[in-house]
């Protein structure tokens, strides 16, 4: 602990390298550009939550004779008590009363044992984007994952990693969203269509476009990337990026090269190393390391 | 005039009025966990595999090509004749690890570096691809590191 805190207070030093504008933001963390105080800052920023075995588990309400009874352990933490540090809490639900999906476990702890568990919800069918969370140990959304039926193993639910928490399982993604309105996510063009009505493609073109335009935004691969856990400031993140190539690779756009510019630094696009926990986790089965690396490409052989 | 990816965290804080209440309930939020609680894959795992095996091996010929600069100064004696000798009176297993070791640092990461070189090309990324090539590496470098210790 001690020596987390002394590096802390070094990757403060280098004062002029501080921004001030982030003093005005006080949740954002202190950026140098030195990677390793970077990852020091970072790490030493989250706090472990209290474990299971230290907090109480709420029982299914009914018990049954032949009940398929499940753990799930939840991250939870109240801004109205923020001196509280966040705890794991854990609940026992019988599967035969719960849908299939890790979501549905969600809303029946919600609506039938713990009404202050909270969470984002919006279509329950993969389309909106708003509950993705950590699911054992990988980002996913909770509506498309299955709840493993393996009664045995106990299920873990964290909130987006490196993320904000503002309650429960909701995280802060404001930097996210500020993230994608930087990249100018419309088409961008001078001149009028040339017949007058309407800006053509051909099908070729169009599908240049596929893989890309089905990104919902859920920031499952941004908060996958430990990239992006250490330089959310300065660096995109998989899914902004993955947007960015929508543009640049949409033959209608005009503003290409103001776009590639835009990314040819050595953060904003380049703090990507291929890891590819991105593509790996994407629950809409996108590939945003490809897209990162068709932009690298076009940067380097241009 | 494009907006840098900075601006987006410049003009946060200067916008809206209900900045400071919003502030304040920042200031207390807590960090969601990461690290210790992703799960462990292939990707990361063989990710920050590559990048400690290429600290560790160019930190440590830094610190052997200083040793061997300052080497006649200190009177140390860090020559190859030396150092083969001293090694050679190590009991044979200790020899064979010890081989073992470095040898598998630089075959994975010279391994691992053609599998980013590629990737470079945009070829080869796949869920399916990547699973596949970074177990491969894994292997190869581990046969090959072996058969080196055993030369």
């Amino acid at each position: 602990m001690a020596l987390r805190l002394a590096a802390r207070r070094m990757a403060l030093a280098p004062a002029p390298f501080t921004r001030t504008f982030n003093r005005a933001m006080a949740t954002t963390v202190e950026h140098t550009k030195e990677p390793l105080s970077a990852i020091s800052e970072a790490t030493s920023a989250s706090q472990p939550p209290i474990p299971p075995s230290k907090t109480t588990t709420i029982q299914e309400p009914e018990q049954e004779a032949n009940a398929k009874t499940k753990t799930f352990h939840i991250y939870r933490w109240n801004p109205d008590q923020p001196s509280d540090k966040p705890k794991m809490q854990s609940y026992t639900l019988d599967l035969n009363k719960t849908g299939p999906m890790m979501l549905d476990a969600l809303i029946r702890i919600k609506n039938e044992v713990d009404p202050t568990l909270t969470f984002r919800r919006s279509c329950r069918e993969g389309i909106c984007g708003s509950c993705a969370m950590n699911i054992d140990g990988v980002n996913t959304l909770a509506c498309l994952c299955r709840i493993p039926t393996d009664t045995a193993k106990e299920s873990r639910i964290y909130p987006l990693p490196h993320t904000y928490v503002v309650k429960d399982l909701v995280p802060d993604l404001t930097q996210f969203y500020k993230q994608y309105k930087s990249i100018k996510p419309y088409l961008q063009r001078d001149t009028p269509p040339p017949d007058g009505r309407e800006y053509r493609q051909s099908r070729d073109d169009r599908r240049k476009l596929d893989g890309l335009y089905e990104c919902i935004l859920c920031a499952c691969c941004s908060t996958s990337c430990p990239s992006y856990w250490w330089n959310a400031e300065e660096y995109l993140g998989p899914a902004v990026l993955l947007q960015s190539y929508r543009w640049i690779a949409d033959s209608r756009d005009e503003k290409t090269a103001d776009r590639k510019e835009a990314l040819n630094n050595s953060m904003t696009l380049y703090r990507c190393h291929t890891i590819l926990n991105c593509s790996r986790t994407c629950p809409k089965g996108l590939n945003p390391a490809l897209a990162i690396a068709e932009i690298k490409k076009s940067l380097a052989f241009a | 005039m494009y907006i840098a990816a900075n601006d987006a965290t410049q003009s946060m804080a200067e916008n809206d009025a209900g900045t400071g209440i919003l502030a304040k309930q920042r200031l207390a939020r807590p960090v969601s966990p990461h690290l210790s609680i992703y799960r462990p894959q292939i990707t990361w795992y063989g990710s920050i595999i590559n990048r400690i095996t290429g600290s560790l091996m160019s930190g440590a010929f830094y610190l052997f090509g200083a040793a061997y600069l300052v080497a006649p100064v200190m009177g140390w004696h860090l020559e190859s004749a030396v150092l083969a000798a001293s090694f050679a009176t190590w009991p044979v297993i200790l020899q064979f690890l010890t081989k073992t070791v470095f040898a598998w640092q630089f075959t994975y990461h010279t391994f691992n570096g053609v599998r980013h070189l590629v990737w470079d090309t945009a070829s080869a990324i796949s869920n399916k691809a990547v699973n596949q090539s970074g177990w491969f590496v894994v292997g190869l470098s581990t046969v090959s590191a072996v058969a080196l210790a055993l030369l």
